[in-house]
């Protein structure tokens, strides 16, 4: 867990002081909605189809017991008893109350929560591998340099007002958990051929309607010189970024008008200019955040005991979910556990109060009362010792979070879409919902093994349809919902943008869609362990663009 | 650019202004007495350009009440009844065409 230092509870609880104020003032009149609305942005309120909605940070998708409890204690009292998971590390509210958000900001702010950095053109809430800390095939913690880059973006008067938002997500595993090549700026650690650990530097990332995957501009770049080079990335895209279009002006559009050499070319003069200035990292000041990220007092424990084996021999259900949701851990005895926010007819990455103050309680028992929030949408439990699963898994089964389903075809990856958002054009939960009921049948999913279904509903891509398995990409035509479906996509370490494979199909047809396509994938991969997506890549989209339109 | 308030106003059939209430965000209807109205039955209706700019003129002056005034497309029902005339003002007017999530598993 990261631990806020003095510092930290000041910044937060002088914003809620400040919003409380500008919200009166909005109430009295005396600011007008073009006046507050910059104000309220910064503050991650936005207004949409039915209610404001509260959009709060979970910087690098951790989170405390406590700090769930007053997730649901916000649902509880200020909302409709619910909260959503977005793909960025980030909770949302969809009910708030304008005259109620100054008082469930001060509850946030009495457990370090805040929801800064969630919206506006400044730099966003930083996000990470949801196993951070705790992955075996990871470097180092991601998070104690993300931490760094926090402090020193937060309110900073130079990176508040830029072209447009700032993405930034930072990994350090062999395996990308955090979907780095879709960010604005990626960070991932690795050791170079001496062995030194420092940055990729990936720029120019974005999804939304002109995806592009970010770029190398740097394939290694020293730990000390990581701030002083975010700098001057966020320098050269203050100065050179689009002003005068908004469709224009992510960072993606300038490195790939510019080209990515011409970007990097002036990165390096401005970065040269500064790195050796304050920005340097100071050792002992990265050593004091560090020491901020607190780690469970593990047990000396064994891995793969005779006693986990014979419970998942004991019940079927039981070694299904240990298959699926159960990852191995950086150390003995211990366990990553999922929890599938996407049941069967759910709405993906919402989470009652009732579910949310469970886990709160079971992380407290079972995980050192610490949960990490993914990308993906699920929640995880990251120090679980193996020998508690059994008993874990019946409490989770109880609130409904272990469907058996992570990274199968029904952990569907989805933004609100027009239930919700006043930027959609077509809904996404809906569809989501109906593809959980036509794969019901968890043989049929496990069989067809790792799939991801991205769904967004409008071409701001906040679903990540570019780079799911099957993507599908909600439109409106002429006053009705249609889909466009894409093949191929993919969000990891080989990330790639998928291939629309033909014209949108209607609302009614897209889980029909979807199942045709399973279907043609059953038939056309060469062994049962050929996943989707290769054999997608070695087929391409043409056999299944057939499928899809020879009856219709 | 031109904000969407000063653009001409063309319509192809009956409209509203709505927008969303100040105070909790909840939809709202401008009514033929300057008053806003949770109650889609309640708007005012216009058929024509003139019409609905004068009813959005004065919904944009209205800016302590209600935030985002748009016209919005209806249909005009049997008995004096206004409908939504596309989905998502169906679902503005109606909320999430989901179940929410509190009644729905534990």
């Amino acid at each position: 867990m990261y631990v806020y230092d003095a510092f930290d509870r000041t910044l937060v609880t002088e914003r809620v002081d400040e919003f409380r104020d500008q919200v009166a003032r909005r109430l009295s009149g005396e600011l007008t909605e073009e006046e507050f609305k910059p104000l309220r942005l910064m503050n991650g309120v936005y207004l949409q189809l039915h209610a404001y909605m509260l959009r709060i940070a979970i910087p690098y998708g951790t989170l405390s017991s406590e700090q769930l409890r007053m997730l649901a204690h916000v649902a509880r009292c200020y909302d409709r008893g619910y909260g959503h998971f977005t793909t960025r590390q980030n909770i949302q509210f969809h009910w708030i109350k304008l005259a109620e958000l100054p008082d469930a900001m001060a509850d946030l702010a009495s457990v370090g929560m805040h929801g800064m950095q969630t919206s506006g053109n400044c730099v966003r809430n930083i996000t990470t591998d949801q196993w951070a800390g705790v992955a075996p095939d990871e470097i180092e913690d991601p998070r104690v340099l993300a931490e760094v880059i926090r402090q020193h973006v937060t309110l900073h008067p130079e990176f508040t007002f830029m072209p447009r938002k700032f993405k930034i997500a930072v990994g350090a595993s062999s395996h990308d958990r955090a979907a780095l090549r879709v960010h604005d700026l990626a960070l991932r650690l690795h050791r170079n051929a001496a062995g030194e650990i420092g940055f990729e530097v990936m720029v120019g990332g974005g999804l939304g309607r002109t995806p592009f995957l970010a770029k190398t501009i740097k394939p290694f770049l020293h730990k000390r010189d990581v701030l002083s080079y975010v700098e001057a990335i966020l320098r050269t895209y203050n100065q050179f970024g689009r002003r005068d279009n908004i469709y224009k002006a992510r960072i993606k559009i300038l490195v790939h008008e510019l080209g990515v050499e011409a970007f990097a070319k002036e990165v390096e003069a401005e970065w040269q200019s500064i790195k050796d200035g304050a920005l340097a990292l100071d050792p002992a000041v990265v050593a004091e955040i560090a020491g901020r990220f607190r780690y469970p007092d593990y047990q000396r424990l064994d891995d793969s005991t005779p006693e986990l084996a014979a419970a998942r021999k004991a019940d079927r259900q039981f070694d299904a979910w240990v298959g699926n949701s159960v990852a191995n851990h950086k150390v003995a005895g211990y366990a990553i556990v999922t929890l599938s926010l996407k049941p069967e007819g759910g709405t993906p990455g919402d989470a009652t109060a009732a579910q949310m103050d469970a886990i709160a309680d079971l992380a407290e028992r079972y995980s050192f009362g610490e949960i990490r929030v993914g990308h993906e949408q699920n929640l995880v439990l990251p120090h679980v010792a193996q020998r508690d699963l059994p008993a874990l898994w019946r409490e989770l089964d109880a609130i409904g979070v272990a469907t058996p389903n992570v990274n199968l075809v029904s952990d569907i990856i989805s933004c609100p879409g027009l239930d919700y958002c006043s930027l959609a054009n077509a809904r996404s939960i809906p569809i989501a919902q109906e593809i959980t009921r036509r794969f019901r049948n968890g043989d049929l999913a496990r069989d067809l093994g790792r799939l991801h279904i991205n769904i967004s509903g409008c071409i701001n891509a906040c679903g990540h349809h570019h780079v799911g398995h099957i993507g599908i990409l909600g439109v409106e035509k002429n006053g009705e919902e249609f889909y466009q479906i894409t093949l191929g996509g993919k969000a990891d370490e080989n990330a790639t943008l998928g291939t629309l494979i033909g014209p949108a199909v209607p609302y009614a047809q897209v889980a029909d869609v979807v199942e045709d396509i399973a279907a043609a994938y059953l038939e056309l991969r060469q062994r049962p362990d050929e996943l989707f997506i290769d054999t997608v890549k070695r087929t391409g989209v043409e056999p299944f663009r057939e499928r899809v339109y020879a009856t219709r | 650019m031109t904000s969407p308030l000063e653009q001409k106003i063309k319509i192809t059939g009956p409209v509203v202004v709505t927008a969303n209430r100040v105070g909790d965000g909840a939809v709202v209807y401008r009514r033929a007495d300057g008053g806003w109205s949770t109650r889609l039955d309640d708007a005012a209706v216009a058929t024509d350009s003139a019409g609905a700019r004068v009813l959005i003129d004065a919904a944009a002056a209205d800016d302590l009440r209600a935030v985002g005034p748009y016209v919005a497309p209806v249909k005009l029902a049997p008995g004096g009844h206004v409908r939504p005339g596309n989905l998502r003002e169906l679902i503005r007017l109606g909320g999430p065409t989901i179940e929410l999530p509190v009644t729905f598993g534990i």
